[in-house]
Parts: structure tokens; C-alpha cells; sequence
């Protein structure tokens, strides 16, 4: 495997890890508000809290990691999406200032506020959607690149169909992966009423995740038919996706195996981000920049993979002790610790 | 006031401010673990319950500051690339690895962190709990570390050779280890370090004053105090050194700073003082010799003055007033902490008279003022360089249009972060004080748990 694959495919790697974290936390963060002004079980959201409360730092560094990660291997992307995503970048940026400060200032902070579980429930929703952002305009058709500057499209952006359905996946997608863990939590936690409600929650999001990734096969088609067509080439993997989510909602819906189910929607969206992934190749946006063209020189590369592989053998170990500590720890799930 | 748009003056603006604002969550994320570190081992060497209290109380507050510090370093990482994405392609080439690596060093920090705070009655062994907080420290401190190789890069790049605007040989060791780091990552930690605990003295010294004069308050003071005095002592030590490495490879920033406008033997050093319109150094006090000691360490010695450089590569002058403004700030901070020792040695009832506790007061604002005068003098000081010597600051800009607008919204984003910061500190302990708490969790007078 060539360094420009390993490197992107670590990144690629990355941020699946960060969709994955950052939905349940955002999921949970909107649940979390919903219920409150709902007035639903009170119970419910001190479930929430304890499972983010130890681990919402994290999910943050996933997206450091990437977005350094891709400077790194791939500086041209600095130039090409950095001019490109001033307003949008800068959006996302304050979006992820509230929600984290929010967060924190609601959880440790001396009473819940409503007006602040407001600022981070919905500041989490919107997160994902402004992020995909840098998806769509990586389908090329939404920048302008001429006399060595770089201008983005917003008219075409925003009425674009292909843009706005990225961005519908991204918010049903959030709450679905949420619900889905949450509702295995909850089964953990001995919580029959939250469990009964995350249940009723990852069925009633399942249908729209799957409506939703179809009209992004439907819209990408006539966005980039080149992309489409790799996509196609590809269809394995879109399809295995589609039966890990059927089994998922099998499981969830028959009360069976739910720790199970919620591996499988891991894998429904591993198999259809590396789908999406691998067939977007060679381009890390259509058409001016490859992964070939845009790498950083191979010194760098072997240092930053050299750096790498050091990292992951000192954070693997305190990842599996904070799992097994606060995730894995039946004691503390049920909250007797 | 009206301004011609233009992005680089914009982006320059824009990256100042959110630098400015994380800079001081990012000052006191570095350095209150190892103050909390500090108090818990004292707690269990002592085995003194208001010493782990303290840690306790500190950790909570400290989180709040971690959020905020966490998503405005976001920011800052984002920004980088949004505003200077010219300067981030060629960084991007030569610097990226100590980058790459802070994010493991905060990642290994935060992992910890979580469980730290989680796990304060978990465990049967309290050592088990403390030795938690070590990663935490150890990761604050590498990642200060990290990132500061990269901004010692900005003044001293190194590790990779620029042909026809093509760079090779690049040599990603080399450009991390530059003659900047050393003095420069040993300082920013340690006035990190410094800083923290006065921050936290501040509090002691202030329910002092309030009339609260428990032994848990005069504990905090203590500890504080003795590692203040201790970390100002680093401080001077290692500014020396900073003047040694300015003098040897960026004469024209210690020049601009020092006001040191002939090349001369036996500099004296200029210190306060008004620049009237002509150039002209009014009412500073001169002291000789000074300068070719903090230059060179030789009274004699010759230091370059701005003389040697044409006026386009040099920094502002004002910089001059922010450099003696930290260097004031760091003996005032020696002289606090000293005096407090001083007298807790020789003259035990003078140690908590009230100007002493004000002087420890002003001593936590006046060191996040040093924190900030000293980056801005590093910043502005460097200029016209964004790469000293190999890229000026406007090349290394965004052309987008839009900063000014940008900046509007990151001056409310931060305002709003600010102001919701100091609420929820504020309500925690006011809600839940000390006291309060030493009375539900049984600890009494003398720190014993019943």
C-alpha cells in the first residue's frame, strides 16, 4: 500500500471513529434537551449524563486528530479548503465552542439550566450538518479556482439538492446512532423506562436513516455521475451496509442482543463511509487536488506514521481503561459508583 | 474609523484575539494539574484532608476552564487554516509532526482527565487515585511542548532548505528542535506553572480577606506561594537565557524590545520611558552594563542594535512596552511569593496581613496580564515575519473576503463564552463553599476525615 493510501485511510479511519462518538454524544446531548422541556422520566437524563460526562473531551480530540492529521499528510488541502471554508469553517467552529462549553458549564456547572441544555442540544444537532459542508464541496461543482484564488460557490451550495441531502443523512444519522446506544445502555443500566424510550427512538429514526441514504445514491448521481459510477463499482459495500442495518433494526426491534445491534449499526456506517470513501479515490477534491498530488513529502510522511503507530500504542491502553472504567463497568453504568 | 479591507490585517486581528482568549485557558490548563497533583500528594504524605480537598475543589474548577480552553484551542487549530492557509501548506511540509503530536498529548491528557475526576472515592487506595492526575500533568505539560516547538519554529525555522520556492531536504527533527525551543517551551510551561498557582493563591488569599480565615484557606496559601516562589525563580533563570538566545539569532526582535536603536559596546539597558515622535527615549531609567550581561552575559559585549536592519524588517517599537510590562509583572510575582516566605519564616504574624494577602490578589490578574503581554510581544515582535526571515506575514494570509465579518462573530463568540465562564465558576464555589463542604464530608479543624 502506497503512503498516500495508508495515510488517507488512517484519517478516513479517524474521522468513522469521530462520526461514531460524536453522534452518540451529540444524539445524546439532543435527547437530553428534548426530554427535559418534553418533561419526560428525569431518570432518562441522568442516564445521559453519566455516560457523557467522562468522556466528552474525547470525542473532541477525534476531530483535532483529523483535521491536523490531513495538514499534515496532505498539505494542499490547507490551501484549497482553507481559502474555500472561511464562513462555513468559522460556523462549525462556533458551533463546537458552544456546544462544549455548554456542555461542561450545564454538567459541572451548580444547576441545570434549561437555556443551556438548549445551547448544546441543538448546537450538537447542527455540528454534523455544517460539517458536511466539506463533503459536498469535496464533490467538486462549488468552488471557484482561477488566478490562484479560491472562491466558494455559496449560491450553488445552498440550493444545491445534493448539499441539502448530505445534510438531512447527517442529522438522522446522528440520532439514530445515538438512540441506537443509548437504548443498549440503557438494557445495561437495568433502566426499563429509558430503555422502552431509546427503543422507541432507534425505530422510528431507522426508517428515515435508510430514506435518507438513498436520496444521497439519487442526488450524487446527477451531482458527479464519475463518483457515482465508482460508487456503483463499489456496490458490495453499500449493500453489506444495508443488510447490517436491517439486522441491527431486527435485533432492536425483537429485544434481543442489543449490545450486538449496536455493532452492527457500527459496521452499517463502517461499510458505507468506506464505500463512500474508497470510491471518492484518487480525489480529495473533484477535480484539482488527489491524494497523488496533494502529499506531503515522504520524510514527513514516515515521521508523521512513525508518530503514529507511537501514539496509538500509549492511547489504545487508556482508551480500553476508560471503557472499562466507566462504559464496561456494570457498577457504574447502573450508577452505584 | 474607517479601513481599507484587507484580509491579512483582518486575519492577523482575528488570530490575536481567539490566541489572546484561549491563551489564558490554555495558561491555567497547563499549569493547575500540577498544582492539583501537588495539593493530593500532600494530602496523602500529611494525610491531610483539606490538602485533598483542596485538590477536589481545583479540579472542579478546573474542568470549566478545560471546556473552555478545549474548544477554543479547537478553534484556534481550525482558524489556522482558515486564515493562513498559505503559511499552513508550507508548515504543513516542514512542522507538521510536533502538531500531530500535541493532539496525542492532549488526547492522552483528556483520557485521563475524565477518569481522574470520576474516580475520587473509587478506589481503596488513595495513592491508586493520585497517580491518576500524572498522565494529566504529563500530558498538559508535552502538549504546551508541542505546540510551542511549532510557534519556535515561526522564529527560528530550521530542517528544511527553500529553492526556487520548491522546499527539500526536509529534516522534521531538526525543524522541531530549533534554537528557539529550548528557552522558548521552557518558559511558556513555567510561567504556565507560575501563573497557576498564583491564579489559585488569588482565591485562598481572597477568603482571607473576605474574613474566612480557616486553616484550609492558609494551607492553599501556603502551597501556592512556596511553588510560586520556586516557579519565579525558574522564570528569571530561563528569561535570562531567552535574552541570550534573541541576541545570537533574532537581534532585531530583542533590539525593538530593549529599545536598542545603536549597535554599541556596553549596552545599557533601557528600561520604562516614553518614545516621543522623533525617536527619543524620554524619562527611562538607563542601567548600565545591562544589556550586554542579559545579551551576552559579558558587561563589555557588543550588542546590535536596530541600526543594522532596514526599517521594513523590524518590529513596532511599542513592543518595548509590553516586554518591560512582563518583565515587571515576573519580579513583582518573585518578590509576592518571596516576601510571603519570608515572612512565614521570620515574622509568622505578618504573613497573612492584609496587604500582603492584596498584594497575592492583584498577583492573579497581573500574571495572565504578563501571559499576554509576553505572547503579543512574541507575536508582534516577530513581525514582519510569519516564518522569520522566509515568509512575511501578508504571504502567508487567506484572500478570502468575509474575516472582518468573522471577527465580528468570534468578538461575540467569546465575549458570550467569557462572561457564562465567569458566572458558572462564580455560583460553584459561592453555592458550595469550602466550609460547607468540609463540614459534609467530616473533615474537621485539623484536616482528620471522621
Amino acid at each position: 500500500m502506497s503512503y498516500e493510501i495508508l495515510g488517507i485511510s488512517v484519517l478516513w479511519f479517524f474521522l468513522y471513529g469521530y462520526l461514531i462518538v460524536a453522534s452518540v454524544d451529540f444524539g445524546a446531548g439532543f435527547f437530553h434537551f428534548y426530554n427535559k422541556i418534553s418533561h419526560q422520566d428525569y431518570q432518562v437524563n441522568k442516564l445521559i449524563q453519566r455516560y457523557l460526562s467522562p468522556v466528552w473531551e474525547v470525542t473532541n480530540v477525534f476531530l483535532v486528530f483529523f483535521f491536523v492529521g490531513i495538514i499534515g499528510f496532505f498539505p494542499d488541502t490547507a490551501y484549497y479548503y482553507g481559502t474555500a471554508l472561511l464562513i462555513p469553517g468559522s460556523i462549525s467552529i462556533v458551533l463546537i465552542a458552544i456546544r462544549g462549553s455548554y456542555y461542561a458549564f450545564n454538567t459541572y456547572g451548580s444547576k441545570d439550566s434549561k437555556i443551556y441544555s438548549f445551547l448544546y442540544g441543538m448546537s450538537g444537532l447542527l455540528i454534523p450538518a455544517s460539517f458536511t459542508i466539506v463533503l459536498t464541496i469535496s464533490e467538486g461543482g462549488y468552488l471557484d479556482v482561477s488566478d490562484g484564488n479560491v472562491t466558494l460557490l455559496l449560491g450553488e451550495l445552498l440550493t444545491s439538492t445534493y448539499s441539502w441531502s448530505v445534510v438531512v443523512l447527517a442529522i438522522v444519522s446522528v440520532l439514530f446512532i445515538s438512540a441506537a446506544f443509548l437504548t443498549y445502555y440503557a438494557y445495561k443500566a437495568g433502566d426499563d423506562a429509558s430503555y422502552t424510550l431509546f427503543r422507541r427512538y432507534t425505530l422510528w429514526w431507522a426508517f428515515p436513516t435508510i430514506l435518507a441514504s438513498i436520496l444521497i445514491f439519487f442526488s450524487i448521481s446527477r451531482h458527479n455521475p464519475e463518483h457515482f459510477s465508482n460508487m456503483v463499482d463499489m456496490s458490495w459495500m453499500f449493500i453489506l451496509s444495508l443488510l447490517f442495518f436491517l439486522g441491527a433494526v431486527y435485533l432492536i426491534y425483537s429485544k434481543k442482543q442489543l449490545g450486538l445491534a449496536f455493532v452492527l449499526v457500527m459496521l452499517q456506517f463502517f461499510s458505507a463511509w468506506f464505500g463512500y470513501g474508497a470510491s471518492h479515490l484518487p480525489y480529495l477534491l473533484y477535480p484539482h487536488l488527489t491524494v497523488n498530488d496533494g502529499f506531503v513529502n515522504e520524510t514527513m510522511a514516515i515521521a508523521l506514521i512513525l508518530a503514529f503507530i507511537a501514539g496509538l500504542l500509549l492511547l489504545i491502553p487508556s482508551l480500553v481503561f476508560l471503557m472499562r472504567l466507566f462504559l464496561f463497568d456494570a457498577d457504574y453504568v447502573r450508577g452505584k459508583r | 474609523m474607517f479601513m481599507e479591507y484587507d484580509p491579512a490585517m483582518f486575519s492577523r486581528m482575528l488570530t490575536g484575539l481567539t490566541l489572546g482568549f484561549h491563551i489564558i485557558f490554555a495558561t491555567i490548563g497547563v499549569g493547575v494539574p500540577l498544582m492539583i497533583a501537588l495539593a493530593e500528594w500532600m494530602g496523602i504524605r500529611k494525610n491531610d484532608e483539606h490538602y485533598r480537598l483542596l485538590a477536589r475543589r481545583w479540579a472542579r474548577g478546573f474542568v470549566v476552564t478545560v471546556a473552555v480552553g478545549v474548544v477554543t484551542g479547537t478553534a484556534i487549530g481550525l482558524q489556522l487554516n482558515l486564515l493562513w492557509p498559505n503559511f499552513m501548506q508550507l508548515a504543513g511540509q516542514t512542522i507538521s509532526l510536533p502538531l500531530f503530536m500535541e493532539v496525542f498529548a492532549f488526547f492522552f491528557e483528556a483520557i485521563f482527565l475524565g477518569i481522574y475526576l470520576y474516580t475520587w472515592d473509587r478506589f481503596k487506595s488513595k495513592l491508586r487515585h493520585f497517580l491518576l492526575v500524572i498522565p494529566v500533568v504529563i500530558g498538559a505539560s508535552f502538549s504546551a511542548f508541542f505546540i510551542t516547538t511549532v510557534n519556535a519554529f515561526m522564529n527560528a525555522p530550521q530542517g528544511f532548505e527553500l529553492v526556487d520556492g520548491v522546499i527539500t531536504d526536509i529534516n522534521p527533527i531538526a525543524a522541531m528542535f530549533n534554537p528557539a525551543t529550548p528557552t522558548k517551551t521552557a518558559h511558556v510551561i513555567i510561567t504556565c506553572y507560575l501563573t497557576s498557582a498564583f491564579v489559585l493563591g488569588m482565591i485562598g488569599a481572597f477568603k482571607m480577606l473576605k474574613g474566612d480565615r480557616h486553616v484550609y484557606h492558609k494551607k492553599a496559601l501556603r502551597l501556592t506561594m512556596t511553588a510560586a516562589f520556586i516557579f519565579s525563580i525558574g522564570t528569571v533563570i530561563i528569561g535570562d537565557f531567552s535574552g541570550k538566545y534573541l541576541a545570537e539569532y533574532q537581534p532585531e526582535k530583542l533590539a525593538a524590545a530593549e529599545w536598542h536603536f545603536e549597535t554599541e559596546d556596553a549596552a545599557p539597558l533601557v528600561v520604562g520611558g516614553f518614545l516621543s515622535d522623533d525617536e527619543e527615549v524620554n524619562y527611562a531609567l538607563e542601567i548600565p552594563y545591562a544589556l550586554s550581561i542579559l545579551a551576552h552575559g559579558d558587561p563589555n559585549s557588543e550588542v546590535i542594535g536596530l541600526d543594522q536592519f532596514a526599517e521594513e524588517d523590524t518590529a513596532p517599537l511599542f513592543v518595548h512596552y509590553l516586554f518591560d510590562g512582563m518583565v515587571f509583572i515576573g519580579m513583582y510575582l518573585a518578590f509576592v511569593s518571596m516576601l510571603y516566605l519570608l515572612f512565614s519564616w521570620k515574622k509568622k504574624n505578618w504573613m497573612h496581613h492584609k496587604l500582603l494577602l492584596w498584594g497575592v490578589v492583584a498577583g492573579g490578574p497581573l500574571s495572565i496580564l504578563a501571559i499576554e503581554f509576553g505572547w503579543v510581544f512574541a507575536e508582534i515582535g516577530r513581525q514582519p515575519w510569519i516564518l522569520y526571515d522566509i515568509m512575511r506575514t501578508p504571504e502567508g494570509a487567506t484572500t478570502s473576503e468575509h474575516v472582518d465579518a468573522m471577527l465580528y462573530l468570534f468578538i461575540g463568540l467569546y465575549a458570550l463564552l467569557g462572561i457564562s465562564s465567569s458566572i458558572v465558576l462564580r455560583k460553584m464555589f459561592k453555592d458550595n463553599p469550602a466550609a460547607q463542604e468540609m463540614e459534609q464530608r467530616g473533615i474537621d479543624e485539623r484536616g482528620n476525615k471522621s
